[in-house]
């Protein structure tokens, strides 16, 4: 399913990872600083590595030996930052059905409303952003890279920016997602237990090396 | 008093026409530049910036004289227009548009130069990850989210554009009907006798016109900000 072995000097930060998954969940955990949120970003194409290769459901995305480097706008994927990132120009329909449009997709109606559904955001669509609360804001992101019917969903701490009771307020959303949406998924996270929750697959990040791959055991060996 | 004569109508409804035609022609321009500016490095950035603001910092009459070198019936630009599109700018009232468009670009590019750079970049990296190609990041969410600058770029480039008078006269001269704009008209009622009311006039019109502009602008920018932080 996904397949990276790559390196990337960004600085004085020297990454160098290599793992293959085929998990549902592949959970990249590590400290802040070691790499994890470079390592997401160049899954995604917005970091380009220096050296390596990744491969996402068959295809290959970057090849630096072949010169190989799809760029994010074609990788169909979709990613979930730590701040939504919700266009506060469009409201949360408009936000919902950006990346359908910006693919080419024809309508799916089935699919709106099943994602729609599953996330609790059908009070909130003829709303703007800034009307909504860090979490309503967090499920809009969710259900609009869900909707641009990506191979791949990436997530970087998604519940980074949340208090516990928000982190509460989302985490089954993720859970259902992960056993209904049918997307593979990388999520980053520095929280064991969120991890632990949610991933089928470990990747475990220190100083910008794997130093641990596996099922989610490797938590608590590691730490 | 306040009687507007035929004469000083033509010069109003030229000047609007030019001012219009100049901000409307040299928006895309602008923005295209603006972004440029904005978002790309490039070899020679800082001399291309320098450039666009050489009419601010330029003498009027210089930039005149170097646009009738240029776009003059005989300069390098002008003659092939002439020759190959039939356009032509000498003693046009196009060419008092060109003369505008030039003059206000700075005034036009810097407001959208910087409602560009204040554009959150994890916006558009957001897009990019929705699948959106860069000139449609560009369409989609760069652009609506600078429009407030780009209002008030055009505005302000307007204003500018209304009242130019020095390339204009050089370029195009003044010419009652076809490049008599309202400065160059209140320009030759100074110098005549008798023609201090009709002046007054033209200079109570100019004042309106540009007053009229700036709130205009504060009004939209005003209305674009509310709509982009949504509200």
């Amino acid at each position: 399913m996904l397949r990276v072995d790559i390196t990337k000097q960004l600085g004085e930060f020297s990454l160098a990872a290599s793992f293959s998954s085929e998990g549902r969940v592949t959970g990249l955990f590590g400290a802040s600083g070691s790499g994890k949120t470079s390592l997401i970003n160049t899954i995604a194409g917005l970091v380009r590595p220096d050296r390596g290769t990744i491969v996402i459901d068959g295809e290959t995305v970057d090849d630096t030996a072949a010169g190989i480097h799809v760029p994010t706008w074609r990788r169909r994927i979709g990613y979930v930052f730590q701040d939504a990132r919700l266009f506060p120009h469009l409201s949360i329909s408009q936000n919902l059905d950006y990346g359908r449009r910006m693919n080419g997709l024809t309508e799916d109606p089935a699919q709106h409303k099943r994602v729609v559904d599953l996330l609790d955001i059908g009070a909130l669509l003829d709303r703007r952003p800034g009307k909504l609360s860090g979490g309503e804001r967090q499920r809009v992101a969710l259900g609009r890279a869900l909707l641009s019917k990506p191979r791949l969903l990436l997530l970087d701490e998604p519940l980074g920016a949340l208090d516990e009771s928000r982190k509460l307020e989302i985490l089954p959303y993720l859970v259902r997602l992960r056993d209904e949406a049918g997307v593979p998924m990388v999520y980053v996270s520095h929280d064991a237990a969120e991890l632990r929750q949610l991933a089928t697959q470990i990747v475990m990040l220190r100083r910008g090396q794997v130093t641990a791959f596996g099922g989610v055991k490797v938590l608590t060996a590691g730490t | 008093m306040f009687e507007i004569s035929p004469t000083e109508w033509t010069a109003i409804l030229l000047s609007l026409r030019v001012a219009v035609i100049a901000t409307l022609v040299a928006t895309p321009f602008g923005i295209a530049l603006a972004w440029l500016l904005a978002r790309r490095d490039f070899w020679g950035k800082s001399l291309l910036d320098a450039a666009v603001h050489l009419p601010l910092v330029l003498p009027p009459v210089v930039t005149g004289y170097l646009l009738l070198l240029t776009f003059g019936k005989r300069g390098l630009v002008g003659g092939w227009l002439a020759d190959h599109l039939g356009i032509v700018f000498a003693f046009r009232w196009t060419g008092a548009a060109l003369a505008c468009g030039v003059m206000s670009f700075p005034l036009l590019v810097r407001p959208i130069r910087l409602s560009i750079e204040a554009v959150d970049r994890r916006l558009e990296q957001a897009a990019e990850t929705l699948g959106a190609a860069p000139w449609r990041v560009f369409a989609t969410v760069t652009l609506p989210l600078a429009l407030p600058g780009v209002l008030a770029g055009m505005v302000l480039g307007f204003a500018k554009a209304i009242g130019e008078f020095g390339a204009t006269i050089t370029f195009v001269s003044n010419i009652p009907g076809e490049t008599q704009t309202i400065s160059s008209a209140i320009y030759s009622l100074i110098q005549t006798p008798d023609g201090d009311t009709a002046a007054a006039r033209l200079v109570i019109i100019s004042v309106v016109l540009a007053v009229g502009a700036l709130i205009a602008a504060e009004v939209f920018a005003r209305r674009a900000t509310a709509r982009l932080h949504g509200q």
